[in-house]
């Protein structure tokens, strides 16, 4: 078993591999949650296109000499905010205009890094990540981040599933469902911004969603799905570590393989070991 | 504002740039009262209820409200997506935290208490309608805004659903404003009909809307029939889960009629 492996098995540790783990479990733990807002709303593709839109945050830093994080983070909460206002101007579907923005800002990205010269871009860490190359100070930003995000959702957490459920019932009943939607997209992009760094941002979405799929079976509340979410994630990434030190695989995709693992376990699992009683009508009367 | 009055909408208008959504619109709600609103599509019954609600401000005209008035509201449609697991009892603490014996005491009033634990996306049409219902009561509401609530519901819930906003409104002492998707046929509870073309075309008790050249002229003729009461007289009553229910359960009318 490779997680046991790290967990028994300290001494053949080095620092770096200790800071991934780390790193990944707190990213896990953030984005398991937010992820269930990312299934529940539908908002997969968006995700992706907010993540794609990144790589021109990060040739955009470059460009201007900017911090890297910053940068993912600015372009993100613009191209979320321009998605909002274009979507009530245009005539354009969402999901067309998810798809034109989604490759265009990668395209320019890619474009721009091409003609930036004078710095040596690796381009394969920003797609896929490179969690192993996490610093100390990178540690703290996740932390801080991750934190934040965590406090926000605790907060708005009625407002926002309320408006998940229901906008015009959230609406009527006196909460905000657009300021909703602008927390969960500057959410968004916060923890695409924090997770580039990791798992890059080709592979970013997966760890938001997979493990919110996983936990769908198993949960019967929108807590504990989050709960489970979170928890998953964490798994994954232990997995996925795991196999990435002992095979010698990348190790961002290796954690969305764990991900992915973890999902089809859940598929064969029993939902009735959780405590649902639901699917097969059966009531209990307590 | 009278001491029982909730709501009075005052000559509203509602434009969209140029495109007017409703014009002139004058309604009041007091507790105790059903006001049904009915109309064609896009006659602005949804604009007229976002005004009551306070989600849309008037263009012109002026809304009274009376201060700290607490609505409940049940949507037109609610597709509770099958990722969200969703209880009716979390379905109940939504906008707000309500200790369980209310919850359930709320269950126990619309009779869906027996489902309590069971997922919304499992419920029957009618059951689900009830749910939504609990849910807006839950918050004690001064006023009810039910839109359009028996959509997607069979015949024999309809009749029941009608019948216990009926009893919510005698029992509970609250106002409901409901939105009717039916033109013909409201339910004979309701105190005043106010009927919707843009404008109000005319309102007062169901009686005299039924006869009024205005309501005639707008949806009589083509339909072969005027405005009809719903009358729930039945001689035997079903129990959300499709069992008779004992003699006697809520009512004792006999015999089947809609007039």
């Amino acid at each position: 078993m490779a997680t046991l492996t790290i967990i028994t098995d300290t001494t053949m540790l080095d620092d770096f591999f200790v800071r991934a783990v780390l790193a990944g479990s707190m990213l896990a733990l953030v984005a398991g949650p937010l992820g269930c807002f990312v299934v529940w709303r539908r908002m997969a593709y968006f995700g992706d296109t907010i993540a794609h839109a990144a790589l021109l945050g990060v040739a955009l830093a470059l460009l201007f000499n900017l911090n890297i994080t910053a940068g993912v983070f600015a372009v993100a909460v613009l191209v979320s905010l321009l998605l909002i206002v274009v979507q009530r101007r245009a005539g354009l579907s969402s999901d067309a205009l998810l798809g034109i923005l989604s490759h265009s800002t990668l395209a320019v990205g890619l474009v721009i890094v091409s003609f930036l010269t004078w710095v040596r871009v690796d381009l394969v860490g920003f797609l896929f990540g490179d969690i192993l190359a996490v610093s100390k100070p990178d540690l703290l930003v996740i932390g801080m981040g991750g934190a934040v995000i965590l406090f926000v959702l605790g907060w708005f957490w009625r407002p926002l599933l309320a408006s998940t459920l229901s906008v015009e019932l959230a609406e009527a009943e006196g909460q905000r469902p657009e300021v909703m939607r602008v927390v969960l997209m500057v959410l968004l992009a916060l923890v695409i911004a924090i997770a580039m760094k990791l798992v890059g941002i080709l592979l970013i979405t997966s760890l938001l969603v997979i493990p919110a799929a996983s936990a769908r079976r198993l949960s019967a509340s929108p807590e504990q799905m989050v709960l489970i979410a979170a928890l998953l994630g964490v798994l994954a990434v232990w997995g996925g570590m795991g196999l990435s030190l002992n095979f010698n695989t990348p190790s961002g995709p290796s954690i969305v393989v764990g991900a992915l693992v973890l999902f089809l376990i859940s598929l064969i699992v029993p939902a009735r070991l959780f405590g649902r009683d639901a699917t097969d009508g059966d009531l209990s009367h307590d | 504002m009278e001491t029982r009055e909730l709501i009075r909408l005052d000559n509203v208008s509602v434009r969209d740039g140029t495109r007017v959504r409703v014009e002139g619109i004058s309604l009041s709600i007091t507790r105790g009262q059903i006001v049904t609103l009915i109309g064609p599509n896009g006659s602005g019954k949804s604009t007229t209820a976002k005004v009551v609600t306070g989600v849309l401000q008037p263009t012109s005209g002026s809304v009274l409200r009376r201060p700290g008035l607490v609505i409940g509201y049940v949507p037109q449609k609610l597709a509770v997506d099958h990722t969200l697991p969703m209880s009716v009892l979390r379905l109940m603490q939504l906008t707000g935290r309500y200790p369980l014996p209310e919850v359930m005491a709320v269950l126990e009033a619309v009779g869906i208490a027996d489902l309590a634990r069971r997922d919304v996306q499992s419920l029957s049409g009618g059951q689900f309608q009830r749910a939504l219902l609990a849910r807006a009561l839950v918050r004690n509401p001064d006023l009810l805004v039910l839109d359009e609530p028996v959509q997607g519901v069979d015949f024999s819930g309809e009749t029941q659903i009608y019948e216990l906003i009926g009893r919510i409104k005698h029992e509970r002492d609250c106002g409901i404003l409901l939105i009717s998707h039916d033109l013909h046929v409201v339910m004979a509870e309701t105190d005043t009909v106010v009927c919707l073309n843009k404008h109000v075309c005319c309102t007062g008790a169901p009686e005299q809307v039924m006869q009024s050249t205005e309501y005639l002229s707008l949806f009589g003729p083509q339909h072969g029939h005027g405005l009809a009461l719903y009358n729930h007289h039945h001689d035997h009553e079903h129990l959300p889960d499709g069992r008779v229910a004992p003699d006697g359960h809520t009512h004792d009318h006999h015999g089947h009629h809609h007039a």
